[in-house]
């Protein structure tokens, strides 16, 4: 990489400076400090709504981590290399009709490091992650492949337990398995076993979830406490030396699903809080929708292990990883009927409302703090880095 | 959670705020320095200024370890972290901090082992099992970090582990309020004192700004009521007319602070005669090198490190910001070309840094939220 990333990116911020470029740059106009302040937030509102650009010449770990750097590249490489009206909503999956009936379609990778750990393993997250992502869309799972690249040496024995994982989760989801595949690579090309699954679901339900239909004064809901799995995969790596009694989270939420539907018919959207957490998601919400999001610290269950964990490495759960929860926006109205009917199902137990979405503030989650205070939740770049002090 | 939540009570935040708001002299503006990024990062993450009447402005100060490092100083890492059977290893917050050639993170993407570590003695655990690999610690941090690289030398020493070394980047917080305090630019009233710093070295070498300077400083915690809380003392000073350094942290910061942690930095590390600080310039006995003693374990003794001084980008002001003359929506780049996403200037990057603080969690006009608040209740 050389300088020039930097002069690129002053050019790119020239622009937004929208008819000063020319005169070359000029004080911002003498006004009152609030109003200066407004200025350059209205300017980077502007910079931020303009098409991202992957500044790098080589992916990082930061791509990967379903923050703005993902956006990023999916925005600016996948999208702009695939783009069609079915990808372009970005959902989880992908609604297709073929031959009369609505199809979802969508498939995710699991590289998790441990492969086993506390609450599940690889396997479950395989199944459970695809099914997930057919559930919330509206879609009844119902058929899976999986395709497996692993790596020179990998324990035949553990390759059992995986797929022993994956059956027994893909019973409790009520899908199969029925078409797959193999790879082998040589030893330290891969870490071990990676998969990918593929899933497609029936869509039954009338009316469009996305959340581009959220509106002023819904509700949104969690449907139960978050930033479980992503904890307990810090641990399990033993890095930290901490330990917790938690679990991961990893379950299959289509009968949660089915049930909040069957209450709430009305529900605009659904998302399974996986990489970024809730955070990502609210934030996924403002920007789709143009709304504003305003959520409370004080109404979002987390356990007191993740909370601990989280204040000890100066990360926030509300960008930790889940893989059984879903946020969902419904109507206002019907905020209490969902809360309910995510209660009565074993995965739903600690849902709560956590806030609201309204026309101030487009594009902006606003939390307020258990402390009285307010502030925003932006995306994260890439993964939350453990502070130093 | 105990020990988190009673400190994060609003209940007595609004007590203080109220108590706080009843010592502003009418007409007088108020300017006080958190010294430390992690209260900065506090305030922001708790929303703690919507507590403070419009006449007390917090300006961000120079404690942020990550912030503070230079250009220069990040390049040279990566090109020791780019010579042959070398595995870095560094603190989290450092990854992202770009040098003139990129971050650690690019660096990686091109081929370099630089590794997050937790502690410097997860390096040590490293350098025991890459026996063939010489394992060098990024040593970043004011004094509340460098205990804990001078024990990990001290046992890298008694273990007779020979391939680890340090490049060590410690700075010590005096000499960089002096400079503040020197500073033709800025007049504060009051300074609200490092907190995990003074656990080290306790609250004495504050003195001086108190005696010789005349304004109050408060050493305080990094819960949000402790930050109010001393906002309340150095307010109560200042209606009263005292300078004088108070601990607002007494129940871990000993007011002659560790002599443990003193002495294992004397024995390991000695001042740099002077070092670059980004922004701020080169400052006189503001740094610590590895000690003679443990030559055998100085990074910059044991490779050729280029020590190229790099120049910041000249629309970068994070210079400005980290003495506080600046807020960080003031610097011309902020938010636009500047952003967490490509951080032209380090206050960018760190969480504690004050313009990545307010990026990403103060971005939204106070005046604004205060009115809407209004008008919603």
């Amino acid at each position: 990489m050389s300088k020039s990333w930097i002069d690129e990116a002053l050019a790119q911020s020239e622009l937004g400076h929208e008819g000063l470029a020319a005169e070359g740059r000029r004080q911002l106009p003498l006004a009152e400090p609030g109003d200066r302040e407004q200025q350059v937030l209205d300017r980077i509102d502007r910079a931020r709504r303009r098409r991202p650009k992957v500044r790098e010449e080589r992916v990082t770990m930061s791509h990967g981590a379903g923050g703005k750097a993902t956006h990023t590249l999916i925005e600016a490489v996948f999208l702009d290399a695939f783009r069609n009206p079915l990808l372009e909503p970005l959902e989880d999956a992908a609604q297709l009709a073929v031959g009369g009936a609505r199809i979802a379609l969508t498939t995710d990778s699991y590289v998790v490091s441990p492969l086993f750990f506390p609450g599940g393993d690889i396997g479950d997250l395989a199944v459970n992650g695809t099914v997930n992502d057919l559930a919330v869309s509206g879609a009844r799972p119902l058929y899976l492949s999986a395709g497996f690249i692993l790596e020179e040496g990998f324990p035949v024995a553990d390759l059992q337990r995986v797929t022993e994982s994956m059956r027994a989760a893909a019973e409790r989801a009520g899908v199969h398995v029925v078409t797959g595949d193999t790879k082998v690579v040589q030893k330290g090309k891969a870490d071990g076993c990676y998969i990918n699954t593929a899933g497609v679901g029936v869509v039954e339900r009338d009316g469009t979830l996305g959340v581009a239909q959220a509106q002023p004064g819904d509700a949104i809901v969690v449907s139960g406490p978050i930033g479980d799995h992503g904890i307990t995969i810090m641990l399990a790596r033993g890095e930290l030396d901490i330990e917790a009694d938690i679990c991961s989270d990893t379950a299959p939420l289509n009968g949660l699903v089915a049930d909040l539907l069957d209450a709430v018919p009305g529900v605009r959207a659904m998302r399974d809080a996986t990489r970024g957490g809730v955070a990502t998601i609210l934030n996924e919400i403002a920007k789709a929708a143009d709304m504003g999001v305003l959520v409370s610290e004080d109404a979002i269950p987390v356990r007191e292990e993740v909370r601990g964990a989280s204040e000890l490495l100066g990360i926030d759960p509300m960008y930790v990883a889940c893989e059984g929860r879903l946020v969902a926006v419904v109507p206002g109205e019907d905020a209490d009927r969902a809360v309910a009917a995510l209660r009565a199902h074993p995965l739903g137990e600690q849902a709560a409302v956590i806030g609201h979405v309204r026309a101030e503030q487009p594009g902006i989650v606003q939390l307020k703090t258990a402390f009285g205070g307010t502030r925003i939740v932006d995306l994260l770049v890439g993964d939350p880095l453990p502070r130093i002090c | 959670m105990r020990f988190v939540d009673e400190f994060r009570d609003a209940d007595k935040a609004h007590a203080l705020a109220a108590k706080i708001a009843a010592l502003c002299e009418p007409g007088r503006q108020y300017k006080l320095m958190e010294v430390c990024g992690g209260h900065t990062h506090t305030i922001y993450k708790h929303g703690l200024e919507d507590y403070l009447p419009e006449s007390i402005t917090l300006v961000h100060g120079p404690g942020c370890p990550v912030c503070v490092i230079p250009m220069g100083r990040v390049d040279d890492a990566i090109h020791l972290a780019s010579q042959p059977d070398v595995i870095m290893t560094s603190f989290g917050d450092m990854m992202r901090v770009p040098g003139s050639g990129g971050s650690f993170f690019d660096a990686n993407a091109e081929g370099t082992h630089i590794r997050m570590v937790y502690s410097p003695l997860d390096s040590l655990k490293i350098a025991r099992q890459n026996p063939d690999k010489q394992v060098v610690f990024m040593a970043i941090g004011f004094e509340t970090t460098a205990p804990s690289t001078a024990m990990t030398m001290i046992r890298a020493k008694a273990e007779g582990i020979e391939n680890f070394s340090v490049f060590c980047n410690h700075v010590t917080i005096v000499p960089a309020i002096k400079a503040i305090l020197d500073s033709p630019d800025l007049r504060l009233d009051g300074f609200i004192g490092p907190g995990h710093v003074s656990t080290v070295i306790g609250c004495r070498p504050y003195e001086f700004i108190a005696k010789q300077y005349g304004k109050p400083v408060v050493v305080a915690g990094f819960e949000p009521l402790d930050i109010l809380q001393s906002i309340y003392m150095l307010m109560l000073q200042l209606s009263q007319g005292r300078s004088e350094v108070e601990n607002q942290y007494a129940r871990v910061v000993p007011w002659n602070g560790n002599l443990v942690a003193l002495k294992a930095i004397g024995e390991t590390m000695e001042l740099r005669p002077y070092f670059e600080w980004r922004g701020l310039g080169f400052i006189s006995h503001s740094a610590l090198k590895v000690h003679e003693k443990y030559a055998a374990m100085d990074a910059e003794l044991l490779f050729q490190v280029p020590g190229v001084r790099v120049a910041d980008p000249k629309a970068c002001q994070c210079g400005e910001v980290l003495k506080g003359v600046l807020k960080p929506w003031e610097c011309k780049v902020f938010g636009t070309a500047c952003t967490p996403e490509t951080p032209i200037g380090t206050c960018m990057v760190s969480p504690e840094g004050a313009c990545a603080a307010y990026y990403n969690f103060g971005r939204m006009n106070r005046n604004r939220v205060a009115e809407a608040g209004v008008a919603g209740s």
